[in-house]
């Protein structure tokens, strides 16, 4: 483990940009276990870890991959994360894993599970129905999802744990959560000692190794950042909203940051922070889990709910006292796009300044969206 | 000025279906009717007739529009408004519409929807697309979840989770809105109505099968469609279009007709093709003729199977109404997993002996799109037919490149004749 905050960064970077996944091979062959890729947003963590596997979050190749057979699988309409992903898969990046899940967020997610099972049928593909009726027949239909999904991971990993592994699984990740939600509650406190560029390393990193040994690594960060000594600047206090899929490249959020804005709250790791709070240990681990699900998880756009669109969000600008909104979606992502001018619409009717720009993963030039992000910053600060 | 259209009976059929029913939705508001928006694929058009509720598919409305040349504007409407570019021009075409007075595609206004029943099925977008209306209107909306059938089959547990739905959600709503009791009975009978027209639904579409094929299953095929995958399903109306229609069908077989385009009889059948992927429907005579000027037929298409796939054996069975309602949605053409896809286009290749296949890959629906390329590649290895691959829009006009497509065609075309030659010198 490293020893101080800047080499702890450095190795969270060097996880999060290690597309071969070294990480994972070693742990496999340390524990012999199995690994599982876990495509956005969100995948039930807790049962492929009591089923002795570790979950692996795959967002796509980013800016580190050059895209040579991807591209002739989509046409130009289609969003940058599944090219890069076939293309890890097709040369071998993602050999480490022995499956995929593919969770139900989108039509683009949906249909990569189908060509999934054609172009690798010897690693099994899960698609993970979500449920979108957020009641008790929600609730039922996804216990039952869950447990199917569970039956398939045990079956993959050869081991059969009970419901008190599960349990146990369920409360270690409910420290992550809580480690993470604590880098949240810091970086709102003291956004200069806890930057957003830093903190989403550390997140994703998290993606690529044991939980355990995130738990350690967030909980060894919190406590070095805090104690580091750092001055604050008069930066725009910004949400950034839409980027819960194919990710931003790390010097577009880099870019944000050092045009003034300090990000109090983000989407970026949604996967990790979709369920809030603490999950139930006692009882049936996987009806906890489904109810989980249904009871706690946050406002997203691939989630059906029918309480007032951008209801959270505001009430999370609020809670953060942010001062604008900076919606930052990528190219085509039908979700992100199609929620935007609602979020738009909330965020407008409560006063709440805002500014919109895309990007795809692999975007290489930041001069634009420096200068918008800055002009947004700079009016934020004239006027408050 | 362009040739007027050569029609069948049908289809002044199917027209009065259509004014009649625009006509009881433009005076609905005066007479105390109520209306459902909801969505073609996974439609429950005999559960909102048991209701006495009007449908209303916006997709249609869309459609309608861009065939009126208005989508354009109605499109620029809603991007003025701050929707992407980049996102599906059906949402941004109704959008627009609903903007611009709601006016329908004969002329007259819309009623504003009594209910907004999201039936959630084959596309993500629906959801966006009812909650931004949700905003405009205010109506109660109830969704009725469909999963994904992601294994290439529903399961018990699929249909379970449906059938509670309708009876815990959809159906309550429907009550409380329409002020009517549930009648299981009169769901029956509809349910019965609705299996005998899919019966001469399915016998028009193998029709295809026959050389030279009577229909044309891709751009004829939408107006086969639209009484069964729209307001009509399960009406006596519905029943009498259908036998109307596999009269004319059968009539046009036995003289070793070709199919009837809007510029007249098709001459030669000289290519037989499947096709996947929506029309475009800005230019849809247009594409239409650059199929029928080659002497191209389209056999068959998976757009004709959006509003439920019927032809492998799928009927509405009033014995188990619910349970066959969800069956229904479960089934529906983008509901079905790539794999699933591809055995069917193979299938349809072989089963109507298609020279080729080709798909029309449009840029706002992902729905369908995603994936196609390597469908592609599939069939190609599997059938040993050529595929073909242009591009277009659904309602954007901006998308459709007229000169472009008709290069891609020709050379298409051409293609499937030299292969032809080839085999015929062995
Ligand atoms: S970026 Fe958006 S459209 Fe693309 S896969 Fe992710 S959620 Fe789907
Ligand atoms: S994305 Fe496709 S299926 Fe969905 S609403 Fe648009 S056209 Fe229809």
């Amino acid at each position: 483990m490293a020893e101080t905050k800047a080499d702890m960064i450095d190795l969270a970077e060097e996880i999060v940009r290690d597309l071969e996944l070294g990480t994972v091979s070693k742990w496999k062959e340390k524990t012999g276990g199995k690994a599982v890729g876990c495509m956005p947003v969100w995948s039930p963590r807790e049962l492929l870890h009591a089923a002795g596997i570790l979950p692996v979050g795959i967002v796509g190749g980013g800016d580190g991959i050059e895209i040579i057979k991807g591209d002739a699988y989509f046409q130009s309409y289609i969003c940058q994360i599944p090219r890069s992903t076939i293309e890890m898969g097709l040369n071998g990046n993602l050999s480490p894993l022995d499956g995929m899940i593919f969770p139900s967020i989108c039509d683009v997610i949906r249909n990569l599970s189908g060509m999934w099972k054609m172009l690798f049928p010897k690693t099994p593909a899960w698609y993970l129905d979500m449920p979108q009726s957020f009641d008790e027949i929600g609730v039922d239909f996804f216990t039952h999802e869950l447990k199917r999904l569970f039956g398939e991971f045990c079956r993959v990993s050869g081991q059969n744990p009970d419901n008190d592994s599960i349990n146990r699984s369920i409360a270690i990740y409910n420290e992550n959560r809580s480690l993470i939600e604590e880098l949240y509650q810091k970086r709102r406190e003291r956004p200069w000692c806890f930057p957003v560029s830093e903190g989403y390393l550390l997140i994703r990193a998290g993606y690529q190794i044991d939980v355990k040994e995130h738990n350690k690594m967030l909980r060894s960060y919190i406590d070095l950042a805090a104690a580091s000594d750092c001055k604050a600047i008069d930066n725009a206090r910004v949400v950034v909203l839409g980027s819960f899929c194919e990710q931003p490249p790390l010097n577009l959020i880099r870019t944000i940051e050092k045009s003034g804005c300090y990000v109090v709250e983000d989407d970026f790791t949604l996967g990790a922070r979709l369920i809030k709070g603490e999950i139930s240990t006692t009882g049936d681990a996987i009806e906890n889990l489904a109810r989980a699900f249904i009871e706690q998880s946050r406002e997203a756009a691939f989630i059906y709910r029918e309480s007032e669109k951008g209801g959270e969000l505001v009430e999370k600008v609020k809670k953060c006292n942010a001062e604008g909104v900076v919606c930052c979606a990528p190219s085509f992502c039908d979700p992100a796009l199609l929620d935007q001018p609602m979020m738009v619409a909330a965020i407008e009717k409560a006063s709440i300044p805002y500014t919109s720009f895309k990007y795809a993963e692999n975007t290489g030039q930041f001069q634009v969206i420096r200068e918008q992000a800055g002009t947004f910053a700079d009016s934020i600060k004239l006027w408050s | 000025m362009s040739k007027p259209v050569i029609k069948e009976s049908s289809m002044d059929l199917q027209k009065e279906m259509l004014a009649r029913h625009f006509e009881k939705l433009a005076v609905s508001e005066e007479n105390g009717d109520k209306c459902a928006y909801t969505f073609v694929p996974g439609n429950l058009a005999e559960l909102l007739h048991c209701f006495d509720l009007l449908p209303v598919l916006p997709e249609i409305n869309a459609l309608q529009s861009a065939m009126r040349n208005k989508s354009a504007d109605y499109i620029a409407a809603a991007e003025k408004e701050g929707h992407s570019e980049d996102v599906c021009t059906y949402v941004k075409c109704d959008l627009g519409m609903a903007k611009n007075g709601n006016i329908g595609p004969t002329g007259t206004r819309l009623p504003k929807p009594s209910v907004l029943l999201l039936s959630y099925t084959g596309c993500f977008t629906f959801m966006k697309w009812f909650e931004i209306l949700k905003q405009e209107y205010d109506c109660p909306i109830v969704m009725l979840h469909v999963p994904y059938q992601a294994d290439g089959k529903p399961t018990a547990e699929m249909r379970r989770y449906i059938v509670k739905q309708l009876q815990e959600k959809v159906i309550p709503v429907l009550e409380e809105v329409s002020g009517k009791k549930f009648d299981i009975d009169r769901l029956r009978q509809l349910m019965a109505s609705s299996a005998r027209s899919e019966d001469n639904f399915v016998k028009v579409m193998e029709s295809a099968k026959q050389t030279p094929s009577p229909i044309d299953g891709y751009f004829g095929g939408v107006y086969y469609i639209s009484p069964i995958f729209t307001a009509f399903r399960g009406t006596p109306e519905a029943e009498t279009y259908y036998e109307a229609l596999l009269a004319e069908v059968n009539d046009r077989a036995a003289r070793k007709l070709g199919p009837l385009t809007p510029e007249g009889p098709m001459k030669e059948e000289k290519y037989r093709i499947v096709v996947e992927g929506p029309p475009n429907w800005t230019h849809f005579r247009e594409l239409w003729k650059m199929f029928s000027d080659e002497g191209a037929v389209a056999v068959a298409s998976t757009y004709t199977r959006v509003g439920g796939v019927y032809d492998f054996g799928f009927r509405h069975d009033p014995d188990n109404p619910l349970e066959s309602l969800a069956d229904y949605c479960l089934g529906c053409y983008t509901n079905l997993n790539l794999p699933t896809r591809t055995d069917m286009i193979s299938k349809y290749v072989e089963e109507y002996q298609a020279d080729g296949f080709l798909i029309n890959s449009v840029k706002s629906c992902n729905s369908f799109s995603a994936g196609q390329l390597l469908i592609l590649r599939e069939v190609e290895q599997r059938t040993g037919v050529p595929g073909g691959f242009f591009e277009s829009d659904l309602v954007d006009p901006r998308y459709f490149s007229a000169a472009n497509i008709k290069n891609r065609l020709e050379s298409y075309f051409q293609m499937i004749e030299q292969k032809r030659n080839a085999v015929s010198a062995l």
